[in-house]
């Protein structure tokens, strides 16, 4: 059972989100419903673009502290430039996502600590969306609308947006040739290096692709929320870091896990429906979902520590 | 003379020193000379705060890659929030409430070590989630209640001795106090020895474990310290006083010239950093900048400090 548990990483992440749901569905037995399901995990959509835009820097053994920032700054792009001018907006939105490869190699150029750059970054995308979005306002275009609120048949839209973000990000990060050599840089660098590749190249990809997630991101909250504000999603940043983790992945080596993270995001999400299913008072349910994130961790320990005993 | 600028240069902590005097002038040079001393006391009595939650900060990252405590905003503020209400601004109680803010403290930085040492757990995550669970605390203790703080601690905390700022006088007096114990004393030493390399520094018997579990504790006895004078300087707590201090107690300590990758602190470097924060927001705002381009400036300009350091160190 523990070697089942410590063979397959993905196995725990899986178990922990349907220990969860199924402890909100005891509580709450109308949840059980297309309606519920939706209403549940709604939010969990831009959580898990940006969770997943998190791990694309923590595969190259980095960590992005400005990913709420940046999310904001995209999710204010969107309510304004996007919605007033398209062509325009995506341009913009296109832009910001060429910045972030340009981070990238500057980060990985000067041998600069990533969890420094991206402090001062966060500064940076948090003033540019002030400049951009004084008060909370601006409108939702009209089809990032229309996807969001999508009711396909059979499964809510938020459950087919997590697969689909699930496999499109395995494909692209664990399948592909290109995925492997980004997991490749976080593992050994050098060897990377030394078989020919261009590692500020392979850097700038991570980034973008991070850009890319916290973009779309940005774009689908505006999308729920229909409005956007300067600090709508700052919270993000330790959200996603979260989510990386509890879905199986590493701060280093370039061990993480596509779907584990997208799973880790849901996770994160229904705790929050959890506790207030439970009439826990709301002074306590920030603690509460700490007190989650441990509990979760602690159990991983458990198999991890088994795993390397028995070698 | 010029051994003399060239050892100075050569000082880690003198580009933050350098940074912070450059916008003191360029503040000056608008106002054409008028109030340098009330902006002198201003820096020096905000700039405190942040010296004193990054002194922390500082000793967690000279340990090592991956060591930071993301739990000091919540610790400073619940803290003050306790040892507010501890106090209850009931005249005579200041001592009480500083024991309650360090006790705080200490329980804090216990329970952030626990995680990392008995769950195994990366600093980054254990402080985080631990710092949710004093948050909630913070919120459940401060429901509703607004305490001002006893009258003679809020005097001394917002008034000053010779013309220095009370508050920054006991950030001086902590600042020799870790730069005493780093340069002069064994736990200096074997705190720098593990921040180098860990399993060296285990094998030549430096207990390291606890190293960091005092290192742990410290910085959040700095933090609860820091909310404890925040709050008595700005007349009581409240639940978000902590929040820009996480950002800023990380920035001072690398502009501050310490090395992120652990094994190297440096405590004249946090002063002139803690300074520079505050007076480049002045500047921005005295030249009339909106909230936005100051934001993004303060970012650009803490990068292209880091970026500055950076090339020197390459070429040193």
């Amino acid at each position: 059972m523990i070697r089942l548990f410590a063979r397959h990483r993905i196995l725990l992440p899986v178990l922990s989100l349907a220990v969860l749901l199924a402890a909100t569905f005891y509580l709450q037995p109308r949840a059980m419903s297309y309606f519920g399901v939706n209403l549940l995990f709604n939010l969990a959509v831009p959580i898990a673009l940006a969770t997943v835009a998190q791990m694309m820097i923590i595969m190259v053994n980095d960590i992005d502290l400005s990913l709420g920032a940046f999310v904001s700054l995209a999710a204010c792009v969107t309510a304004t430039l996007l919605h007033d001018a398209p062509l325009l907006g995506a341009l913009v939105l296109l832009g910001l996502i060429v910045a972030y490869a340009g981070l990238g190699a500057l980060i990985h150029a000067f041998e600069l600590p990533a969890i420094v750059v991206t402090l001062g970054m966060s500064f940076v995308w948090s003033g540019i969306a002030v400049m951009v979005l004084p008060s909370p306002g601006g409108a939702a275009p009209e089809w990032i609308r229309a996807v969001m609120t999508v009711k396909p048949p059979l499964v809510p839209m938020a459950v087919v947006a997590a697969v689909l973000i699930a496999t499109v990000t395995h494909f692209l990060i664990i399948r592909s040739g290109i995925g492997t050599v980004l997991r490749g840089v976080g593992g050994n660098a050098t060897s990377i290096g030394r078989a020919g590749w261009s590692l500020i190249r392979l850097k700038a990809l991570a980034y973008a692709l991070a850009g890319l997630f916290g973009v779309l991101s940005g774009m689908t909250l505006v999308g729920l929320a229909t409005a956007a504000d300067a600090n709508i999603a700052l919270r993000y940043t330790l959200l996603s870091i979260a989510g990386v983790i509890l879905g199986g992945g590493e701060f280093v080596g370039g061990r993480v896990s596509a779907v584990g993270a997208v799973i880790g995001a849901l996770t994160l999400a229904l705790a929050a429906s959890f506790l207030s299913f439970m009439r826990l008072s709301p002074d306590w349910q920030i603690g509460a979902q700490g007190a989650i994130l441990i509990l979760v961790l602690t159990a991983r320990l458990i198999f991890t520590r088994r795993d390397k005993e028995q070698g | 003379m010029m051994p003399v600028i060239k050892n100075l240069l050569s000082r880690p902590w003198i580009w933050s020193w350098l940074a912070a005097a450059a916008a003191f002038m360029l503040v000056m040079l608008l106002t054409q000379g008028r109030g340098a001393s009330e902006l002198a006391y201003a820096a020096l009595s905000f700039g405190a705060f942040a010296a004193i939650v990054g002194l922390g900060q500082m000793l967690v990252i000279t340990l090592g890659p991956g060591n930071v405590d993301l739990s000091i905003p919540a610790t400073m503020t619940l803290a003050a929030t306790l040892a507010l209400k501890a106090m209850g601004s009931e005249p005579g109680t200041a001592a009480l409430g500083l024991a309650v803010a360090v006790g705080v403290g200490i329980a804090a930085g216990a329970a952030n070590f626990a995680l990392i040492y008995l769950l195994r757990l990366p600093p980054i995550i254990a402080t985080l989630a631990a710092s949710l669970v004093y948050q909630s605390i913070a919120i459940w203790s401060n429901r509703g209640l607004r305490i001002k703080p006893p009258a003679e601690l809020a005097d001394f905390a917002t008034g000053r001795t010779f013309s220095v700022p009370n508050v920054a006088l006991v950030g001086i007096v902590l600042s020799i106090g870790v730069w005493v114990l780093l340069e002069r004393a064994i736990f200096g030493r074997w705190l720098l020895a593990a921040g180098q390399n860990l399993r060296a520094a285990r094998l030549a018997g430096i207990p390291v474990e606890l190293v960091r579990a005092i290192t742990y504790v410290a910085v959040a006895v700095f933090a609860s310290v820091a909310g404890y004078l925040l709050a008595s300087f700005s007349g009581g707590a409240a639940l978000n006083m902590g929040q820009e201090y996480l950002l800023t107690s990380i920035a001072v300590v690398v502009i501050g010239g310490t090395s992120i990758a652990g094994g190297m602190s440096n405590v004249p470097g946090i002063w002139g950093a803690s300074l520079f924060m505050f007076l480049v927001v002045s500047m921005l705002n005295s030249y009339g900048f909106g909230a936005g381009v100051r934001m993004m400036l303060t970012g650009v300009i803490i990068i292209g400090i880091v970026v500055a350091a950076s090339t020197r160190r390459t070429r040193a």
